[in-house]
Formats: C-alpha cells, structure tokens, sequence
C-alpha cells in the first residue's frame, strides 16, 4: 500500500493522545484505588487531558487531508451498522468529548464526589474518565479494524492489527505522560516511567509478533487465481496504462525493497529500543529532557512504524498491475 | 447518481452518420453531439463493414477532435528561418493560394516533373492522383510503396487480386485458416469481427510469426518463424503438398497457367515463354489471350487449351513437332522446389521440419477432405455450366510480415502459388475477391513509357503509376534512365507500381536523377515515422547548396497536426479533421468493397471546420481551377466546381463516362450504379444510407470471378473492366520472364543499365525461389545477428495519435522487446536501458523481457516514439525521453556507391523488415533517456490550450 | 432478483483496448462522467478509466501463450467494497444487482477501493470522488435508445464480441449458458466476493491426421500417364469373327 501521511498523521497522533488520556486515566484509578499514595495533580490533569485532546483534535485535522471531500465528512457517520470507518469517525469526537469533559472537570474543579462506594470514592471524573476510557479502547478498536476488517490484506487481517494499534498509542501516550509529569507532577514519574517500559515491551513484542507473522504470510491470491489461468510461468507483460494509474498511485509505496527494510529497522530502534533506554536512563539521570528526547524519537519513530505497516501490506490488487507498458 | 438513469432536459442532441478515419478502415460511425460538441462516437450497426462495433482509435475520435496539436492557420516559414523550427507566420489562405498558384504555374510551364505530390496514409489517390496527372508530373506517389507493395504486386501477378484492401479470407466458411505475418491490418475490425465467429464455429486458427501479440495470441498455434524466411517455408510447403499429391489437380489444369507448355530451350529467345499458337496472337490488349497449349494424355499431342474434354500432362517433358523441347509451366514448378525439403527450409525458417510437414498435411488434408460444395450455379468463360461452386477450405492471411521485406515479392507469388496448388482462389472458404478486383493479370493502367510523356503544360501522357506487363512498359528514357524522380518503373524496381515514396526525399535531395522545385507532402510524417533514415532525413530536408538555397527548394505540407514534418515546411496547409470533411472512398482508389460486392463510401461532415482549417479536398479543386488543369475548368478555362462536393457529383473520369468517383445512386434520380449520369441528389441519398452504398453481386457472380462469365460482363457492363475473358492464374509467370530475358539480351528492344544487368536477370524469375533478403545479404551477421522488427499496436495509428489524449495513455512510450534468453546472454535485465546497433546507427532505449518473441528477433510498437516538442506535447513527454523509433537504424538505400535503393528489386517495397541490430547494454552513467534526442522547436503560435487537466464533458464548451 | 454482468471470452480477445476507450468517450459525458484525466499532453499521463485491458505471457518460449485480460469492476454478488463504505455513497442495487457509487455522497476516502481485491475502482483526482464501471446503467435503460442498442458501451463496441451482457441470474440467458457450458469462471474466488462478471477460458481446435489420408488412391500424381491408347495394329475382335 501506498503510505497517505494524513493516515499515518492520523492514527498516531489520535494513538498518542488515546494513550496518553489512559495514562491519567490509570492514575487516577489507581490512586483512587490506593494503589499509589499520591496527592492530587489537578493542574497536571487538566493540562494533559488538554494535550491529549489537542492530539486527537490534530489527528482530525489530519484526517481531512485524507478526504476528497472534507465537507461531506457528516455523511461518513451514517453506515456504523457495517463500516468501520464510520464507527471511528463516531467513537472520535465522542471520545474527545468525554476527554474534554474530563479535562474541564480538573481545570474548573468541578471533581464533585458523587457517592463512595465501601472507602472508594465515586467522583465525577471517575465516571466521566470511565466513559472516556471505554470510548477510547472503542476507538483503538475501530481504527485497527479498518485496517484488520479488510481480509484481502492480509498483513493486516489480523487482531494483532487491534493489539497493536493499542499497545502502540498506549505506550506511546504513557510516555508523553511521564514527559509531562516531569514538568507538572514530578511524583508520578516513577509511575509513567515504569509503565512506559512496560507498555513499550509488550507493544514491541506484539510488533516483532506481527513482522515475523507477516513475514511468514503466503498470499492467497496468486497470478493464477486472479486471472484463472493455471500454468506456473505467467508474467504480466502490460497493465494497459503507461503512465500509471490509481491503482500504481494507492497501492504501492514506489520505493526499493532495501528503503522499506531501513524503515523496518529505523522504526524497530526509534520507536521502541531508544526510547526503552532514554526511559529507564532516566532512572539514573532524571533529566526533563530525556523525557521528551523520548517523546519525540519515540513519535518520530512510530510514524515509521506506521509508513512501514502501510508499505508492507501488499494489496492483491497489485497483481493486475505488475508491468507498464 | 442516486437516480442514474436521470436525464438533462436543457440537452440539445443530435446523431449524425459519418465514415470513420481514425484509420484505414473506414467504419461507419453514428456521431452523437451535444450541443453541438462531440459526446459519443459509436459503430453504425448498419454498415456493412464493422455492423456496429469499433476499435480503441475509433472510440477516441473526440480527443483527436478536440486535441490542441491540432494545426488552425496556414503558416509561412519566416524569412531566413532554418527549417525544421517552426518559426512560422501565420498568413490567410488568399495568400496561400497566390504564392501555391504562382510557384506551380511556372513549373507547370517548364518542366512540370520539378513538382512532386507525395501523399501518405490518405485515401483520395483519387483525386491527387487526378491532379498529379492533369499538371503533368510523373512524381507522384501514396505511400503504397513504403506500405506493402510487395503484397499488391506479388498476388495481383499471380491471381489478379490481393489482401491488403482488395480480397480476403473467407473466415465465414473456412475450417483452416493460416496467417503469415499480420498484426493489425487495414481490415482491423472485420478481420476481428471474422476471427472471432471463425473460432466459435470451431475453426482451426494458426499464425505464422516471430512475434505472439494481437491475433496470433488467439491462435490455436503460434509457429514462430526467423524473420524473412516465409519463402523458404512456402517454397518447402508447395514442395510437400506436391510430393505428396495434395493438390487440386483439376484446379490447376482448368484455371491456371499449370499445364500450359514452356518453351525450355535454353539457346532460344523463346526460352521461358509459353508457347503459343500463332495464328491467335493478340497484341496490344490488357489480358492474357487464351493461345496457349496443353499436353494431350490422350493423344499425346500440344492441343489448345481448354479443348473439351481433355485432360492434359501436368508433369513431363515433351517434344513439339518442331522438334522444340516443352514442359507444362507445372514441371518447372516441380523441378524448382525439388530443393526445397522442409528439412532445408528448417535450417533457414528455424521451424522443424516435421512442424512443417505436418502444416503442408493439415492443409492439404483440409482442403481435399473438407470441400464445400454450394448450390450455386453459374458458367465459366469457355461457356460451360457449372452446378455447384465448390469450395476448399483452407484460408490464408498475410501482411506486412511477408511484404516489407526485400525477397517480399517472391514469397507472396510463393503464397498465391500455394493458395492456388489448395484451389482456394475465389472460392468458399478460401480467398475471395472484393471489387472493382480481380484484374487482368497484370491490370491494364500503364505509366508512359518515357520521358516524353512529360511536357510543360499539358498533362501527364499515362497514368503516374501503372502495372508493366514488358519491359517496354517501363518509365525510362534512351539510356534506360528513371523519368521519374523515385526511379519508378525503371530498371532499378521495374514493377514498382506503387512508386517508392521513401525514396523521394533522397532522390530530390541529390539531385539524382534530377533536382525538383516543389515538393508537396500530404498526410505523410516524413520527418519521422514514415521515413527511414529519418535522422538524415531531417537534415536533407535542411540542407542548403553553395549557394545557400535549400537542396530541395519548396516544401509544402498538408497536415491536420503539429507533426515533425510540419516543422520542415515552407507553407503548411491545416488540414479539417475526418468529422469536418467531405471525403469519398471511391472505387477509383481503395473502396471498402466485400466479398459479395463493391462497397464505397463517404464521409458527411459533422462539425464544421475548426479554426481556418480547409479541407484538403477543397484546395487541391481550387488549386487545379487557379492552374487551369483541364478537368477543373471549362473550355473557357472557367472554374468548373464550386467546391468539392459538387467536384464529386458532377466529375466525370471522361466527358459523359457516366464514371464518377461514386458508385453508388448515379443516373439523373439515382436510379443506376457504377456508371451513370451525374445526380445532384447523390450526397443526399448516400447521407440517407448511412454514408455507404453496398451492391450486393447475385450469388451466382460471388465466385470464380477470374472465370466467371456472368461477372466478368456484368463487370464488363458496369465498366469495371474493359474486357471479358478469363483472368488465368500465373502459377508461372511470362511477365518476369520477358524481364529476364530482356536481361539477358533476348527480349524486345530495352535493356537494363550494364550495373543492374544481373539484378534483374536474377530477381527476375518466372518461378518464386528464395533468396537472403538483400540487406542481409551485405550485413555481416556475427556482428548484427539480430532482426529488428515493429509491429502496428491495436490503439494507435502511426504517429498520429500521441496528441490523443486517451491512446497515448495506453500507448505513452516503447520498449524493446526481446526474448529472455537472448537478453540474458546478452547481459540485458528487464527494463535495463541498451543501446540497439545497426550498420546505419544506433538509438538508446529501454529493454523488455518477453517469451512471446522468437530468440533471433526484437521488436517494438511502431511509431510510438516522437521528437521532442512535436505533437502538442511538452518536453518531458514520455513518447520522446522513453520512446524511440526504428527508423534511425533503418536505411532508405543499401551499403555501397550505387544509391540503391533498400528495397525489393521487383516492386521497390521498402524494406523495413530486414534490418539487423546488436544490443548491449547502456554504460550506468549514461541518461535514462532514449536516444537521439532532437532539438526542443518553438511552439506553433495559436495551437489550443493545454492544462494540466482534462475533465471533457461534451456540450458544455469544454467546460466539466 | 436478477444479476447483471459481463461475460468476458477470452477465447477470442485480441487486446484491441476498444472496449477501453468506447467506455471511457460513452462515460465521460454521461452520468459518472467526467473522467478527468491528469498531465494529458504532458509526462506520465494519467485518467480515469472504468476498463483496462492487460496481457499476460504464459509459459516459456516456444511454448507461449499471450492472454489478453479485460477488467472492470465485476459487480460483486458479496461485495466487500459496499458494507466499508462510511456514508453510503457505494452501494447494490437491489433490482439488478449493479454496484454503484453515488459521487453526491462519496467523500473520497478511498476505503472502498482498499476493500476490492481486483483493483477495479479509481479515484477520479480530479473530481475527489470514487468511480467504477456503471454497467452503463444510463443506457442499458435508456427507453430513448433503441432496445438493440442498451447495452453497455464496451459490449457494443467489442469486435470480437467477446463482452457478453446479461442476467447471471436467469438460467436461460444467453451468459448463463456460456458460463455453464464453457466453464466460465470467477477471479480470485477464494475470497468468497461472488463476482458477477465471469470470463470465459480459450478453447483449442486441433485437427488429427491419419497416416491413410496422406497416401490415397485418388492422388492426383496417379493422372500423369499416358491415358492407354492402343495401336491400330494391336489385336481387335475383328481379327477373330465375322458375325
Ligand atoms: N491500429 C493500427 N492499424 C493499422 C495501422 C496502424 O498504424 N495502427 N497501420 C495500417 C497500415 S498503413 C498498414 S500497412 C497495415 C499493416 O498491417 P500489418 O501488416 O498487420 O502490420 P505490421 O505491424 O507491419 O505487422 C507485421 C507483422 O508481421 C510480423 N513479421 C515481421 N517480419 C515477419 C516475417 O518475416 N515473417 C512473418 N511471418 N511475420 C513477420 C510482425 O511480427 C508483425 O506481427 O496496418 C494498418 N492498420
Ligand atoms: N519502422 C517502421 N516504419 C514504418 C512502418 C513500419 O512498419 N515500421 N510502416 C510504414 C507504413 S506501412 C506506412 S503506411 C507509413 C505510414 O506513414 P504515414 O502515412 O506517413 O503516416 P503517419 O506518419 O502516421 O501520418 C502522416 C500524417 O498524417 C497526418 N494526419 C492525420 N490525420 C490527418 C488528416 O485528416 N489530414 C491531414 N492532412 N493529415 C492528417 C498526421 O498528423 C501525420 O503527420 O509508415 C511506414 N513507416
Ligand atoms: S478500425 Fe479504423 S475506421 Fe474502424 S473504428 Fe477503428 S479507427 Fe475507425
Ligand atoms: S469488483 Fe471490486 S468494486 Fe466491483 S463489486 Fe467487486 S469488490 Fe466491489
Ligand atoms: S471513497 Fe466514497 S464510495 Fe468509497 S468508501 Fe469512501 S465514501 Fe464510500
Ligand atoms: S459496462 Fe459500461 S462502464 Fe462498465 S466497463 Fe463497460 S462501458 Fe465501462
Ligand atoms: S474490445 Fe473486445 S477484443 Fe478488444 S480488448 Fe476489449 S474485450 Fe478484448
Ligand atoms: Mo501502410
């Protein structure tokens, strides 16, 4: 496939600013829960539930540059019975809106408890922030089975697809919540720090999972099922356009194989390995700045991992338009 | 989209009918506008030639309407400027017409052969021919020469009729069918709407080629073939079917020159001749006059021909009374091909012998075993009644494969003859003729014999290009010198009957034979496609004498688009499109005529003119009243013509011929055909018949039309020909053998040039034999041991269509194709970029592996490639940094001193086809660009617009 | 509930393109049109085409094949471009089975076109809108067109008549006794789309040749004796009886 930048723009940015409302999420339930002895960071809360939102806001933006018809978009909220697509396009702003909500209650205060439940105490965030969460692992959902759904991909036919798009933005979002809790709540470093080397693990063992799955993948349409003709030697020899078409433009990456498997390799180190170290180096050095050297080769390296996850598939399609001429 | 079946109502569309020329063809088309803007060209369902279906190029016509290539002034070359340019001037068509008028009025008045009219892929030899005549130059030619001339020649020698455009495979009832060397053809869409319903029924379908692409991919058997070896393979396949009897003995004896008796004395002047009973002679007439002798079986004696109820000797030697030695010509036949084993021809052809014992099996076998017999009664010309027409059915096709190459001539009369010995000539299932042939053999039209035919202001005193039955019918002076500036009809290609039109640029650049003043190309891209040589070319057409005038003084070109050669002209003449033109394709030229009867046909104009375009036709008639050229003005010298149209109802080849250019609704109220007085409704009726006129023959004068009396008088009668008898196949044939014996001294009073002597003694031969075509012959093999072909791809028309905007995105540039193996020996990849080499040049192009091409072969589509800034196109066009043409390493003369022309030394067909190359791969820092590579020329001021996108939608004044 | 589609003979297709540019001329100007195209005159061009027709090479030389392979959008009986498609814009009809994409709708998001495994729809990038074969759906009901002629344009154009137009549905008609009796077949069936579009295997015809038929008593080599004419002094019946 061809890799469109509004896509890769997209599904990062929404992952980062997912993971990274989870990641106060997770904080607030465990202090809730008191499994951390923390006092509460209101302004760090209402700051990143801002940013998170703010990314979510910009992976919309992003989005548009995908459509040929932005002004349209409306419409693409009408088939959540069978698109998946749609079903994003709905999860998205209501996530966003749960995610404001739950920032507003920070920055206005408005953290009312409602009622306890035993010791525990059942303020409005919690449930709003529950809301909020659920929209959130929807909306993970969604985005990874746009791309699971299609069963003719079959890099991408899979739920590693899902898991992956999740462990991905989680770990990513705990990350950029570590970099900010080291400016507005230094007492919760420790906590995102760990986790994000937790989450950052688990996600690159999902994705080296999904690389050796991928790799090992036998196509199921081969020349020989997509024209019907049985015979070991076909070669397409025209595609019936020379100077290219819609099919050569979206689904193929037109760059040479030893590009893609730098990608491979770029995203392998940037988007896990770095930052893994940068993180737990941060242990020793706790410097802010490792932080967000973490954040950004981390992001940096994660839309790599997206470019590459377009270019790897490889659409049967691209059986019909092998050879020009 | 939610209701498609919506419809506008603020639409103003209207159908009209027209004839398509988006090719040779000549389809009927409905043209559909609205708004007057061109929304859908569709197949006429009604036209007897396409019945409603189209082609890739057909359906495209609005993109060639519409495309901004397109050429909408006359334009002046600048003064001073350097050809080649296009630094133009745009000026009106008065003054177009004066400096025409003035310029061609003086050469008219001293020596009219220093004008030239060259016309290429046009279809009104009619009218140009017509003129050419009536100013009195011999220098005019189509492109037939260039085309396949050898196909024309080769067959009309042999059977009086030909494929190309004049007869055909009867695919309806063949059960057989063998086709040499065709990629598209003229007969692009009935071919295929044959083809087809030929393979649901069943047919078995074998093509003959060193290439598998467009019809030979449905073949149920591809024979790849070494390129230029076909004769070796027809030779080796007539030597089966003869040893083996697979012949259609009674076929040869009846409607043949088989069993007539040869002179094979080989002191003798006779030598070679048939012998003839004296008392007969006929002299002077156009057809073969029926003198001739048979051997008795019965009696053992040399009886006449056709005596009731003999049966000659096909094979033996005999002896006369006189004591001369004879052979039935059938004997000759038999001694020639004794050779000619398929197991010589396999080491030639590269096709095992048993593949092609087993081809000569099929056909023989299918041909014997299979035999149609129709109840058809109908009378030969020796008056006997026959009940039936039978029919062998086994069908044959070829193209260009056999004809452009230089031994073309002898491999088509080998076809003719094979196609004969099956007896498929103009019978079901096998060949069949299609008006105004078949002809005398050769047909009657004779060019004048010498230079005095040419004489200042009165018209040529011939024909300018004729069929020489004699050496004495050739165009040569005293010394046996060309009259004509191409060297037609001369010793050089004495059946040259198509001139050689890739010979003329040359010529006329040399000043060999003679300089010429004024050369007026129309329709035909000199400067590229249709040249070979071409880098060469387009310098000659630039080069200047000492003097610092051009060689070749005046250049005049008539084109519908900015092609390569506009960019060398002094004046250019824009030209209408197919859609805005009144055109005729008239029995005087090349009809769409079917098997069952003549067809012509005309185009009605659909559009108006665009720009100041003007048709063609419509300045040749203004042009030929300003000069005065007696069919164009009446005895006063008055313009006789308001404008073509009315040149078409009213002209008459003779004053009260009742013969016009149509054939069709002629006579006061359009009550006759073929012949008739003119009828001022005529474009009306042909309008209100779908722009065709088809007259269907009675079934019993659909057949044997060599021999078939009730056709040949009603032929007769509608002045189709002049003379009735039968049209006798030339299995053997006189006509070469006069030649020969010219040569050698023996015959008449005209001898060729000591230099060619031995040319035409050997070329010459009244047999097919095979030969090395002759730029093989003086090529050294090890160094180029490939050959370079180009094939005609489905979606494009020469070069015209790379300013359609739609073909050339399925045709934007060119590979060469070669076979993998040979490429890998050759340290060639897929899609590396090589350098192709002949002896004449070389060009740099990219490499395609394919297992569809025969290992000694390459080829590519024609055409494809374009100079850069030509076309419409920009700089960066595809069709010139990756495209290329062949023609650069093709030359238009063969190596040495004698400026021999790179041609068949019978017809003058050139030789595209037998070039040889050698590849090898490009060094990696060279561009990735095809090379040569020509200068960017200025754009044409005026051409139309061109954006970055195109969003047609008609009816909408070009607006989405 | 009926299914229109094409039949597609590859049998007798020679690569000729002109159902190629017959759909786009028909099209352009019609309900799906335009077709934009980009760069006309210019590098690379590149449009908007509702039908391709692509060769192949089969085997190796000297026993090669060439297949020549149109395809347009096979109109699916299970078509997983239209179930993707987030406002509704692709869709099935339910009268005769024609996948359509309503461009009023369509917000060019492409997503359909990834869910078509055969690469048959094109993103018009000029319009923004997805596009695909129609079935020429504005004229196979056209009551203005006469009834012989509503047929697709890439049918009516064919030479070789190698489209055929019809209900795959209906057992009687024409297309579906080909598919039946021809072994018409479906791409990439191992996706379970279902396309209505068929095509059509090329058929071989050979001809047999017994040894007996090569050497047979009518050979016309036979005829090249003298035919027997006896002398005038061989014997006759009158040497021997008087009557
Ligand atoms: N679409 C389209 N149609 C056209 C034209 C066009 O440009 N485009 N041009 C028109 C014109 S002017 C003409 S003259 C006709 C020509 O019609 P064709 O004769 O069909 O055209 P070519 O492409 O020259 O085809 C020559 C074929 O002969 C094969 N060949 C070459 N050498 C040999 C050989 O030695 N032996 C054998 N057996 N085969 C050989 C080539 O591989 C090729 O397939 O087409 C006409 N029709
Ligand atoms: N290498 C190689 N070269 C070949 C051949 C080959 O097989 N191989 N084939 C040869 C053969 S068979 C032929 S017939 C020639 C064909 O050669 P030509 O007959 O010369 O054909 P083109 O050069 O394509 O077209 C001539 C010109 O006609 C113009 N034209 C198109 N429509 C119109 C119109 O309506 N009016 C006017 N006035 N002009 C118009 C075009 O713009 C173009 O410039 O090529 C020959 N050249
Ligand atoms: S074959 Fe030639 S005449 Fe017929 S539709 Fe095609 S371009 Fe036109
Ligand atoms: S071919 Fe593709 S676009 Fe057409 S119906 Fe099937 S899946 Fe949809
Ligand atoms: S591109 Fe248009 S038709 Fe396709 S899925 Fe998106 S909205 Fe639907
Ligand atoms: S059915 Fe119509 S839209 Fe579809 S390919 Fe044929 S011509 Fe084009
Ligand atoms: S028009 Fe017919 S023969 Fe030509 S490419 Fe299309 S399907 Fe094949
Ligand atoms: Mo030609």
């Amino acid at each position: 496939m061809h890799p469109a930048f509004s896509v890769i723009f997209l599904t990062t940015l929404i992952g980062l600013g997912q993971g990274l409302f989870l990641a106060l999420y997770t904080e607030q339930v465990y202090s809730i829960l008191k499994v951390l002895q923390t006092q509460v960071y209101i302004e760090y809360f209402s700051k990143a539930s801002m940013v998170s939102l703010g990314l979510l806001v910009l992976g919309l933006i992003a989005s548009f540059f995908h459509l040929g018809h932005p002004e349209r978009a409306w419409r693409s909220a009408t088939q959540w019975r069978t698109s998946w697509l749609s079903r994003e396009v709905i999860v998205l702003p209501i996530s966003m809106f749960f995610i404001f909500v739950y920032g507003c209650i920070y920055h206005f205060d408005l953290n009312a408890t409602l009622f306890n439940v035993g010791e525990i105490p059942i303020n409005i965030s919690l449930i709003v922030g529950f809301i909020a969460t659920l929209m959130t692992f929807s909306l993970y959902v969604s985005t990874g089975m746009i791309y699971a759904s299609i069963r003719f991909l079959q890099e991408w036919h899979s739920p590693l697809t899902v898991i992956n798009y999740t462990l991905i933005g989680v770990a990513s979002g705990f990350t950029l919540a570590a970099a900010i809790a080291s400016e507005f709540a230094p007492g919760l470093l420790n906590f995102y720090t760990g986790w994000s080397i937790a989450l950052i693990i688990i996600a690159f063992i999902f994705r080296l999972f999904s690389l050796l799955r991928n790799k090992n993948l036998r196509p199921k349409s081969t020349v020989q099922t997509a024209i019907g003709i049985r015979h070991s030697q076909i070669k397409q020899i025209s595609q019936g356009s020379m100077g290219g078409s819609f099919n050569t433009r979206e689904y193929f990456h037109g760059k040479k194989e030893s590009f893609v498997h730098s990608v491979k390799w770029i995203f392998i180190v940037m988007g896990f390995i770095l930052p893994l170290l940068l993180l737990i180096s941060n242990f020793y050095f706790n410097d802010q700045n490792i932080l967000l050297a973490a954040v950004l080769i981390q992001y940096i390296g994660l839309l790599f991992e997206r470019w590459y996850f377009f270019a790897d598939a490889n659409h049967p399609q691209n059986i019909y338009y092998q050879m020009i001429s | 989209m939610q209701n498609p079946t919506h419809k506008e109502d603020n639409e103003h569309i209207e159908t009209k009918t027209t004839t398509c020329y988006m090719c040779a063809c000549r389809c009927g088309i409905r043209v559909t506008l609205k708004n007057g803007e061109v929304k859908y060209i569709q197949g006429n369902p009604e036209h007897p030639l396409n019945k409603g279906v189209m082609c890739a190029k057909g359906a495209s016509g609005i993109m060639k309407q519409y495309s901004p290539a397109r050429l909408n002034k006359p334009l002046l070359r600048k003064k001073g400027a350097e050809r080649g340019l296009n630094e133009f001037e745009e000026i009106s068509w008065e003054k177009a017409f004066e400096i025409m008028e003035a310029r061609l009025a003086k050469i008219r008045e001293t020596d009219p052969k220093k004008f030239a009219l060259f016309t290429g892929r046009d279809q009104m030899q009619a009218l140009t021919g017509l003129f050419a005549k009536q100013f009195g130059t011999p220098n005019y030619a189509a492109h037939g020469g260039f085309c396949s001339v050898n196909m024309a020649a080769g067959m009309i020698y042999t059977i009086g009729g030909s494929f190309w455009e004049f007869g055909g495979p009867d695919l309806e009832r063949a059960r057989l069918f063998i086709m040499f060397g065709t990629a598209e053809d003229h007969h692009s869409n009935p071919l295929k709407i044959a083809l087809s319903k030929y393979k649901r029924s069943g047919g078995r379908f074998i093509s003959i080629n060193p290439v598998r692409t467009g019809y030979s991919a449905v073949a149920d058997e591809w024979v790849p073939i070494k390129p230029g070896t076909d004769g070796a393979l027809l030779l080796a396949l007539i030597h089966e079917i003869i040893e083996l009897g697979l012949y259609d003995r009674d076929f040869l004896v009846q409607y043949t020159n088989a069993a007539e008796l040869v002179d094979t004395d080989a002191e003798s002047d006779q030598d070679g001749l048939f012998v003839r009973r004296e008392e007969e002679a006929q002299e002077g007439k156009c057809f073969d006059p029926q003198d001739k002798l048979w051997w008795d079986r019965q009696t053992n004696k040399a009886v006449k021909t056709h005596t009731e109820n003999i049966d000659p000797f096909l094979l033996g030697e005999f002896t006369m009374e006189d004591g001369k030695t004879v052979k039935p010509s059938f004997q000759l036949l038999v001694d020639r091909v004794k050779e000619y084993t398929p197991e010589w021809a396999e080491s030639i052809t590269g096709i095992p012998a048993d593949t092609i014992k087993r081809l000569a099996h099929e056909m023989g076998i299918t041909a014997r075993d299979y035999q149609i017999e129709l109840p058809i009664e109908w009378t030969d010309t020796w008056g006997k009644d026959h009940e039936t027409v039978t029919g062998n059915p086994v069908a044959f096709h070829a193209m260009r494969g056999l004809a452009a190459h230089s031994n073309g001539f002898h491999t088509i009369r080998s076809l003719s003859i094979l196609m004969t010995l099956l007896g498929t000539i103009d019978k079901p299932g096998g060949f069949r003729h299609k008006a105004p042939f078949p002809r005398p053999i050769p047909p009657c039209a004779k060019t004048p014999k010498g230079p005095e035919g040419v004489q200042p202001n009165t018209p040529l005193a011939g024909m300018a290009l004729g069929w020489p039955a004699d050496p004495d019918d050739l165009f040569v002076d005293d010394d046996g010198q060309p009259v004509r500036l191409d060297k037609a009809f001369s010793w050089e290609h004495p059946l040259s009957v198509h001139g050689l039109m890739h010979n003329a640029i040359t010529n006329a650049w040399r000043g060999d034979p003679y300089k010429i003043d004024t050369m007026l190309i129309f329709m035909a891209n000199m400067a590229w496609n249709s040249s070979m040589n071409t880098t060469e070319v387009r310098e000659m057409l630039n080069d200047k004498d000492e003097n610092g005038e051009f060689k070749i003084p005046f250049l005049i070109v008539c084109d519908a688009f900015q092609s390569e050669m506009v960019a060398y002209a002094d004046l250019v003449l824009p030209d209408t499109t197919y859609l805005e033109r009144h055109d005729v394709m008239s029995m005087l030229d090349r009809p769409i005529s079917e098997f069952e009867g003549p067809v012509d046909s005309v185009r009605i104009p659909v559009l108006p003119p665009s720009g100041e375009c003007k048709p063609f036709q419509e300045v040749v008639i203004e042009l030929g009243s300003r000069l005065k050229l007696p069919a164009f003005v009446d005895k006063e010298g008055k313009r006789k013509y308001r404008d073509y149209p009315d040149f078409i109802t009213n002209h008459e080849t003779e004053p009260g011929s009742g013969i016009g250019f149509l054939a069709g609704w002629r006579g006061k109220s359009g009550e006759k055909f073929m012949t008739g007085e003119p009828n001022p409704q005529q474009w009306e009726m042909y309008e209100k018949n779908n722009c065709v006129y088809h007259y269907e023959l009675p079934r019993s004068y659909q057949y044997m039309r060599n021999f078939n009396q009730g056709y040949l008088k009603w032929a007769r009668r509608h002045r189709l020909t002049r003379f009735v008898e039968p049209i006798t196949i030339h299995l053997y044939s006189e006509v070469l053998q006069k030649f020969k014996l010219a040569a050698q001294g023996k015959y008449g009073e005209r001898r060729p040039p000591e230099h060619l002597r031995e040319r035409v003694e050997t070329y010459f031969d009244p047999l097919p034999f095979y030969y090395t075509p002759l730029e093989t012959q003086l090529t050294d093999t090890q160094k180029y041991p490939l050959n370079a072909l180009t094939q005609r791809p489905m979606a494009m028309y020469h070069s015209w269509d790379s300013q359609n905007a739609w073909l050339r995105q399925i045709h934007s540039h060119n590979y060469l194709y070669v076979n993998r193996k040979t490429a890998l020996e050759n340290g060639i990849a897929n899609d590396d970029w090589i350098w192709v080499e002949s002896m004449h040049g070389k060009v740099r192009c990219m490499c395609r592996h394919s297992e569809a091409v025969e290992p000694g072969t390459v080829w590519t589509w024609n055409a494809i490639g374009k100079a850069r800034g030509s076309w419409g196109l920009s700089e960066q066009s595809n069709e010139s940094q990756k495209g290329f043409l062949l023609n650069h390493l093709i030359s238009e003369e063969l190596p040495g001193d004698e400026h021999l022309s790179n041609s068949d030394p019978v017809t003058g067909q050139a030789g595209w086809y037998d070039v040889r190359v050698r590849i090898y791969k490009a060094e990696a820092d060279e561009p990735e660009q095809t090379s040569p590579q020509f200068d960017f020329p200025k754009k044409i001021k005026g051409l139309g617009k061109v954006s970055q996108w195109l969003t047609y939608v008609a009816g909408k004044g070009g607006k989405s | 509930m009926s299914q229109l589609a094409l039949v597609i003979d590859l049998n007798v297709c020679v690569g000729c393109h002109a159902c190629v540019t017959s759909c786009k001329e028909w099209n352009t100007s019609g309900l799906a049109g335009y077709l934009s195209d980009k760069r006309p005159y210019d590098k690379d061009p590149t449009g908007t085409f509702f039908n391709r027709v692509q060769s192949f090479e089969i085997g190796q030389f000297p026993k090669t094949e060439m297949v020549h392979f149109p395809k347009s959008c096979l109109h699916c009986e299970e078509p997983p471009c239209v179930p993707v498609c987030p406002t509704g814009a692709s869709y099935k009809r339910e009268e005769d089975g024609i996948v359509l994409v309503d461009y009023d709708k369509c917000i060019g998001c492409k997503y359909c076109s990834w869910a078509c495994p055969y690469g048959a729809r094109e993103l018009d990038e000029h319009q923004k809108v997805m596009k695909k074969c129609t079935l020429c759906v504005d004229r196979i009901y056209d009551q203005s067109i006469v009834e012989d002629e509503r047929k697709p344009s890439c049918v009516l154009s064919c030479p070789t008549s190698a489209r055929l137009f019809g209900d795959v549905h209906d057992p009687d008609s024409d297309v579906s006794e080909k598919i039946r009796e021809q072994g018409g077949y479906q791409l990439m069936p191992e996706w379970g789309t279902k396309p209505a579009n068929h095509y059509l295997p090329r058929r071989k015809t050979s001809l047999t040749i017994h040894h007996d038929e090569l050497v047979r008593a009518d050979n016309p080599l036979k005829k090249e004796e003298q035919l027997p004419q006896p002398d005038f002094d061989d014997p006759s019946l009158d040497d021997v009886t008087s009557w």
